[in-house]
């Protein structure tokens, strides 16, 4: 087995304070004032599912808590971050990828999926279709995505139950069968919204394999070989170094 | 595809996907179309399954390589410079946050016979078999001169004018030898061919200067990787784009460039549909780039070719402590050519394949019809060889500069080792399409902790 990016990443408390945050990626890692014992996990959350969903939304509702009736198909929706604490005060960093609208014409890159740790898929209880597309991405999770990826099923748009087409029991049945998460939620009124994050923040921790869990560090923190292309090296203007030669 | 963007361009390789990044930011609407279903074109880096497609169509990956998704072999073997115009780019977009680097271990240079590694610290040096004692001391003087160099102080410039002065001059005022020229003026100022020591001391300068800032930045090469292939850099612009509101589409066939009566740019047509756009930007493939039966202008002409071997091992390098990653430079004069040889080679370090492969890429530029025999040198010096996949690749420019058609076309991958030739194309692109500068600010990004 090649040596690949763990597959996620634990920081005991002390080890975020005196790590420098790994600027090349968007982590900084903020240290709860609570106890000593805590543990910080930092994940790589990844939507999918069809357009017009709601995944920008359910990702607008739970980091910001915030809807909008009339949003625009996702643009410049970087990158979002949100951090769970559990009841042990463990604290799960999401590290949430959207798709940018990469999805619509099958063009969502290789780096999507690449070292995602859970997935999110989304579908809207009021399109049968949008659930035979989500079956395709959970396909397509499992052929190109790590083994170890906890994948949500989310039917969205729950308020709309009137005009449901998809019911539970047939999504549910579905999940059970693929060994996914479950659960609706409506980011209009952000039933189930918190709940099927926390969820996926308390069942990640325990899936991770022990060797990652005992690793600790970043894959590219520490005494690592990975570079940070944001450091201003003192020598970097190399006007005045001596020379090596 | 019933909508009109500004730009539409064509091709997902590293060229086009910075542009289309860039575009986007400034609010450019740009619809991104590749024939192919990956990302990277050209430059993309590929699973096994896709590289036994492009090169062995008949043939299955043998199953002792390992698994598919383990592989990204870079189609073009570049580094990127540490200290390099690619690596400005890449902070002042942000587009960091999707990937992780990690630095080439060494960079090794081929003299007398034999490969030594570049110093990269001064115990190096000191123990360099690269010169002799004496040698040396000229060459520290050289290099001292080099560094201590100020434009406005006449003091450190002895005599040296480095706009008029060749290299040449320079050269033979510190008394070095024509082994240690060829290391300096291929090995770290990167030139092909001699063609510089008779042009102004300057661009070799600042060459060196480059190369020297790009070591001392992380400590073993000047260079620096993305872990999981080159391809993750036109992807992860890709990504920008796309934040940005570009449209993409792969695997999506053009059939025609549509221009008006007087040859300027109206659209591209796919599968009956045409979709127009104010600009067209595209790599040489999607212009008539070897195709014998263009009809209408001649929009790209070849300018020379390209040989390269990927060679996959079961063994690191001889002679290179057992590196996971380096380059060798095979300078023309050591083995009687006109353009140097480059070995690129990579690992399971930087995840592009399986453990205990090492993936080597031979290349040079074509000078006789017999292609493979000009990169023996090179091929030599790898050891047993488990799989090689030989390509020869036309290299192509455009013939007009795209102000009168709006039809704006990248220049194919060269030969050099480094993506710094890839930014001028970008700027200059940038330049002709925006009729400004190219000029790189900080984007604001939403970023909530």
């Amino acid at each position: 087995m090649q040596t690949r990016k763990k597959p996620f990443r634990e920081m005991p408390r002390g080890h975020s304070q005196t790590q420098t945050p790994h600027s090349l990626r968007c982590g900084s890692y903020h240290s709860t004032s609570t106890a000593n014992m805590s543990k910080q996990f930092q994940f790589k959350l990844v939507l999918l599912g069809e357009s017009a969903v709601g995944k920008s939304s359910l990702v607008l509702r739970f980091v910001k808590d915030q809807f909008d009736d009339y949003r625009e198909s996702t643009i410049g929706a970087a990158f979002l971050t949100q951090t769970v604490t559990l009841e042990d005060q463990t604290t799960v960093k999401f590290e949430i990828w959207d798709t940018a609208g990469q999805e619509r014409y099958k063009s969502l890159a290789p780096m999507y999926y690449r070292n995602a740790n859970c997935a999110v898929v989304v579908y809207d209880i009021t399109q049968t279709a949008s659930l035979e597309k989500a079956r395709t991405w959970i396909r397509e999770l499992q052929r190109q995505a790590d083994p170890s990826i906890v994948i949500a099923l989310c039917g969205n748009k729950s308020d709309l139950s009137a005009r449901r087409q998809v019911t539970e029991e047939e999504a549910k049945k579905y999940a059970e069968e693929e060994g996914l998460m479950w659960a609706e939620t409506s980011a209009k009124t952000g039933e189930g919204v918190t709940e099927i994050f926390t969820a996926i923040a308390k069942k990640l921790p325990l899936t991770a394999p022990p060797s990652a869990r005992a690793g600790g560090a970043r894959p590219a923190g520490g005494a690592g070989s990975g570079v940070d292309l944001n450091r201003q090296s003192a020598n970097a203007q190399g006007q005045n170094d001596a020379c090596n030669c | 595809m019933d909508e009109e963007y500004d730009v539409i361009v064509l091709g997902t390789g590293l060229t086009e996907c910075i542009l289309s990044g860039l575009l986007s930011v400034e609010g450019k609407k740009v619809l991104h179309i590749d024939r192919n279903d990956y990302y990277g074109g050209d430059s993309a880096s590929l699973n096994l399954t896709q590289l036994y497609r492009k090169f062995r169509p008949n043939e299955a990956p043998p199953s002792e390589l390992g698994r598919d998704r383990d592989y990204a072999v870079d189609l073009i073997p570049k580094f990127i410079i540490a200290s390099g115009e690619l690596t400005k780019i890449l902070v002042h977009t942000d587009v960091t946050r999707y990937l992780e680097f990690k630095q080439i271990a060494g960079s090794f240079v081929y003299r007398d016979g034999k490969i030594s590694k570049v110093p990269s610290t001064e115990m190096e040096a000191v123990k360099s078999p690269l010169m002799g004692l004496f040698e040396k001391r000229r060459a520290k003087k050289f290099f001292e001169f080099l560094q201590g160099w100020k434009d406005d102080d006449p003091a450190t410039h002895q005599g040296i004018d480095l706009d008029r002065d060749s290299m040449k001059t320079v050269y033979e005022k510190f008394g070095l030898e024509p082994g240690t020229q060829d290391f300096i003026g291929h090995a770290m100022a990167l030139y092909l061919d001699d063609d510089y020591i008779t042009k102004p001391a300057r661009p070799t300068y600042d060459r060196i200067i480059l190369y020297t800032s790009s070591m001392a930045r992380y400590g073993k090469s000047p260079y620096i990787y993305p872990l999981y292939g080159l391809g993750e850099l036109p992807q992860s612009f890709a990504r920008l784009s796309a934040i940005y509101g570009g449209t993409y589409m792969l695997d999506k066939h053009i059939d025609e460039i549509v221009t008006d009566v007087d040859g300027k740019f109206v659209g591209v047509s796919s599968g009956g549909e045409t979709v127009k756009a104010k600009q067209v930007i595209g790599d040489p493939s999607y212009f008539g780039a070897g195709s014998t039966s263009e009809s209408g202008a001649i929009r790209v002409v070849e300018v020379g070719k390209v040989v390269r071997a990927i060679c996959f091992l079961k063994h690191p390098i001889p002679g290179t402590d057992d590196s996971d990653s380096l380059q060798i430079i095979i300078p023309q004069n050591q083995v009687g050519r006109r353009n140097d040889i480059y070995i690129a080679m990579v690992s399971s370090t930087h995840n592009v394949c399986a453990k205990d492969i090492y993936v080597a890429i031979v290349s040079t530029i074509v000078e006789t019809d017999k292609p493979e025999l000009e990169i023996a040198p090179g091929l030599n010096l790898l050891g047993p060889i488990h799989e090689k996949f030989l390509s020869i690749s036309p290299l192509y420019q455009p013939t007009t500069l795209g102000d009168q058609d709006n039809i704006f076309i990248t220049r194919s991958y060269d030969a050099t080792s480094h993506f710094e030739t890839v930014v001028e194309d970008v700027q200059d692109i940038w330049k002709r399409v925006m009729g400004a500068e190219l000029v790189l600010k900080k984007r604001e990004v939403e970023v909530q902790e």
